[in-house]
């Protein structure tokens, strides 16, 4: 029986959210205020993008901001990811895992009751997981799809098997597709849950408000009476409306206009280093990325600094050709950062017998804001190692099905997961039907399943620190840099942090702040 | 005139169908679907293939269309494909907020465009004129989006005068409407004030040189009395031809207004559906918008004749 992370992954973790905000305390100084005591009242208003008129709050189909953060306000999480990255308990009081972690017991939270005065108990948590097995279409799917069974031990407690071992269980089910509701419910218009506010009056795509819930269980949490969101798609109105006080807060802040925005005196600028990760894909099944050599070529062949400060106005981490970034309990530190390096990029391009190299690379805004400028740094600096980088731009309209996974060499993005398990299963795993590279390298499969299902956490360390060496010696991916998430805050609010999964405190900045005095 | 308006009306039918026609085809014509947009990066062609059958893209587009047209002539707007909820349902609010805030600009920038341009044509040449003239030509050439962005770092960024978000909602009081919708309604005044302020100052002096305002001149009218009782009337036709052209656009034209201000209209209802491939309601908003244009049009036409009395009296084929 072991915790799901011992002491060690906790120092290191600590460490790094240390000399995350030590940056941090040059842009905006927030760490030095989030010591105070949370005041109660006021109305909070979040201006945040991605919110359309078909949005409810049906939990298996979340998947933009507004939806996300508004669900959090009405119901809570099993678990939830803290600033530092760590799995904290949330409607899930305490877990155990059982030797192979292949059955995991998890105690349900007493004392919390549900808007509509139902007390919480396992059967609340377990139809709440149901929602998104089996013969559902929830987006959470294949998730939930290792749980082979969920049983009630008790009034409070539940026992979860899996068809193989999962060290990372508790961060699984911080997914934000994993809330729960009252038994039985269904009315996904009318949500009900055991969250910080209760929805008073919702248009979807265009705003909502909602009210502190007085019985809220969470200590130090619901601060403001009440919480109004207005959706605002436009990056400039919604920085507008920021600038001009009508909202406190505003997400996905423009990597273009960030710094003349930090310039305001009322406005701080809030920037979360995390999993979000820029991609140049080369297919490794299509000519010429089918020998190693090439993709090394490539990977030499561009200036990461340069792409950083261009495209992302500096607002991001370098990458090293892995998807697992520096807030990752299991980021491998001691693999050498690859550098611009035309003579080995030619080195390499000679031993494919590639003299020159000339490959196409498709790109499209659609991979991420700025990709198409970032395709044309690149090509300079690959010019510069004698490859030739024909651009070929794409519309953004239907890059993902056209484009992304069809053609030899383009552009793409994925968004940070919870666990470096998750990450390394859903892109890299050769069975995966996201494996966007086509990359199928037997030991590294191996090594990752046998990784997920350790408890021991020095162990599963050496085993991720070498599969990302895999992945940066002989996978497909080029990766240049991670995108920080920006938000933007009123200097009125307090209680902000930084946090690494998403914008806005991980979806749950309402329940989190205060108003200054 | 019975007659006449019937014919227009035909007219508009038939121009509404070709901007159905056209729609639909371009909606085609875009790489991308709906289940595409609803799948993003998620699309697998499994997937993708389900999705479309599930939503019935798998039929084939003329098929589509022809199910499309049948139900819309019996009313019927169809439902989103995204949501599946009625599109009636989430079309006629955005309808009549577009509408209102079109009828708030329309109330004050047509009395004060005409008036200006009127007031411009008789003192020609002075410094009003020429003042009126530079400052109309300054707010036609730039685009609504710039002056939008203008007005919010004036008036509220800078200033905190007046909020930068149209953020209206049901049951909000009538002076917090007016307070929120100011700024767009000031972008929306100054477009079209300045064009129909120089369409009527352009016509009533075209007026002006004619021989009877010469002789009414020489008759020692006053210039004044000229001015409104010989020349306007006689200009009123093409002013009122660019006046409802222009609310014709404060209706069909505010999208990039709506973007800047966040107004939740007709405009950025139909951006969000483009950008979905929600064909249902792109097709309905286009309709609508097709119709409002048609409809307007055929006004003017129809007042151009009401006002014109040799228009009104035709005397056979000799005139």
């Amino acid at each position: 029986m072991t915790k799901p992370h011992d002491q060690l992954g906790i120092n290191r973790r600590g460490l790094l959210a240390g000399m995350a905000g030590a940056g941090l305390l040059g842009v905006s100084g927030l760490p030095l205020r989030a010591q105070e005591t949370p005041r109660r009242g006021g109305v909070l208003k979040l201006g945040i993008s991605g919110g359309s008129t078909t949005d409810d709050f049906d939990v298996r189909k979340l998947a933009d901001w507004v939806p996300v953060n508004q669900a959090y306000m009405v119901m809570n999480g099993l678990v939830e990811i803290d600033s530092d990255n760590i799995a904290q308990p949330e409607l899930l009081e305490s877990w155990e895992a059982e030797p192979g972690a292949t059955v995991w017991t998890f105690d349900v939270r007493r004392g919390v009751t549900f808007h509509n005065g139902k007390s919480l108990t396992a059967d609340d948590v377990i139809y709440s997981l149901n929602l998104h097995r089996g013969d559902s279409s929830s987006a959470a799917r294949s998730i939930v799809a290792p749980i082979t069974e969920i049983e009630k031990t008790g009034d409070h407690q539940i026992r979860i098997t899996l068809e193989s071992g999962n060290a990372d269980l508790p961060y699984v089910l911080s997914d934000y597709h994993l809330l729960v509701v009252p038994e039985g419910f269904d009315d996904w218009s009318n949500p009900v849950g055991t969250g910080p506010f209760i929805p008073e009056r919702i248009e979807p795509g265009v705003r909502g408000r909602f009210v502190r819930n007085e019985d809220y269980w969470k200590p130090g949490c619901a601060n403001v009476d009440a919480v109004e969101v207005v959706v605002i798609n436009d990056v400039t109105a919604r920085t507008n409306a920021l600038m001009s006080g009508q909202v406190q807060a505003i997400n996905a802040v423009d990597f273009k206009t960030v710094n003349l925005l930090g310039r305001n005196p009322r406005v701080e600028i809030v920037r979360s280093a995390g999993g979000q990760h820029f991609t140049f894909l080369m297919d490794c099944t299509k000519a010429p990325f089918t020998d190693v050599n090439t993709r090394l070529a490539i990977k030499h062949a561009v200036d990461r600094q340069q792409l950083l400060d261009t495209a992302l106005a500096g607002y991001g981490q370098l990458g090293n050709d892995h998807p697992i970034p520096q807030t990752d309990r299991f980021h491998n530190s001691e693999l050498p950062q690859r550098t611009y390096d035309p003579e080995q990029a030619q080195f390499y391009a000679q031993k494919a017998g590639m003299d020159p190299l000339a490959v196409t690379l498709s790109a499209s805004d659609a991979a991420f804001s700025g990709a198409v400028d970032a395709a044309a740094v690149f090509r300079a600096a690959a010019t510069g190692a004698g490859i030739d980088v024909t651009i070929d731009r794409q519309p953004a309209d239907g890059y993902w099905s056209d484009v992304w996974m069809q053609v030899p060499f383009c552009m793409s993005y994925w968004g940070g997961r919870p666990t470096a398990d998750q990450m390394l299963s859903i892109a890299y795993e050769s069975t995966s039907s996201y494996n966007d590279t086509r990359w199928a390298n037997e030991r590294f499969d191996r090594l990752l399943k046998e990784a997920r299902a350790l408890l021991d956490e020095e162990k599963r360390r050496e085993i991720y620190w070498e599969c990302q060496a895999l992945i940066h010696n002989d996978g497909g991916a080029m990766i240049p840099m991670f995108g920080d998430y920006l938000d933007a805050v009123s200097t009125e609010l307090r209680g902000v942090k930084p946090h690494a999964m998403f914008n806005l405190m991980g979806a749950r900045m309402a329940e989190k702040v205060w108003f200054d005095a | 005139m019975l007659t006449l308006i019937a014919k227009r009306a035909v007219l508009g039918v038939f121009t509404l169908w070709l901007v159905s026609v056209l729609v639909f085809a371009g909606t085609e014509i875009l790489p991308g679907d709906v289940a595409g947009a609803i799948l993003g990066q998620s699309a697998t062609p499994e997937s993708l293939a389900r999705l479309r059958a599930e939503l019935g893209l798998d039929v084939p587009a003329l098929q589509r269309y022809a199910e499309w047209l049948t139900g819309f002539v019996q009313g019927d707007m169809g439902r989103s494909m995204a949501s599946g909820q009625p599109v009636a349902d989430l079309l006629w609010p955005r309808f009549w907020n577009t509408m209102a805030l079109a009828a708030y600009a329309g109330a004050i920038a047509v009395p004060l465009a005409v008036g200006l341009g009127i007031t411009a044509a008789a003192l020609r040449g002075g410094i009003f004129d020429r003042v009126s003239n530079v400052a109309a030509l300054a707010f036609v050439s730039l685009p609504e989006y710039f002056l939008g962005l203008l007005l919010v770092l004036w008036l509220s960024v800078k200033t905190g005068w007046l909020p930068s978000l149209a953020d209206t909602y049901d049951g909000m009081g009538l002076a917090a409407w007016f307070r929120a919708t100011t700024l767009p309604m000031l972008v929306l005044v100054m477009v079209t004030t300045a064009q129909i302020l120089r369409m009527t100052r352009t016509t009533v002096l075209g007026v002006m040189d004619q021989p009877y305002v010469e002789t009414a001149f020489l008759k020692g009218l006053r210039n004044g009395r000229v001015v409104l009782r010989h020349a306007t009337p006689n200009a009123a036709a093409p002013i009122v031809n660019v006046v409802s052209f222009n609310i014709a656009y404060l209706i069909t034209g505010v999208v990039l207004v709506e973007a800047v201000f966040n107004y939740n209209g007709l405009g950025r209802f139909m951006v969000d559906a483009v950008s979905r491939r929600d064909l249902p309601l792109v097709q309905a908003a286009a309709m609508i918008f097709g119709g409002v244009y048609v409809f307007l049009n055929m006004v003017a036409d129809i007042a151009a004749i009401a006002l014109n009395p040799r228009l009104r009296h035709p005397r056979g084929k000799e005139a």
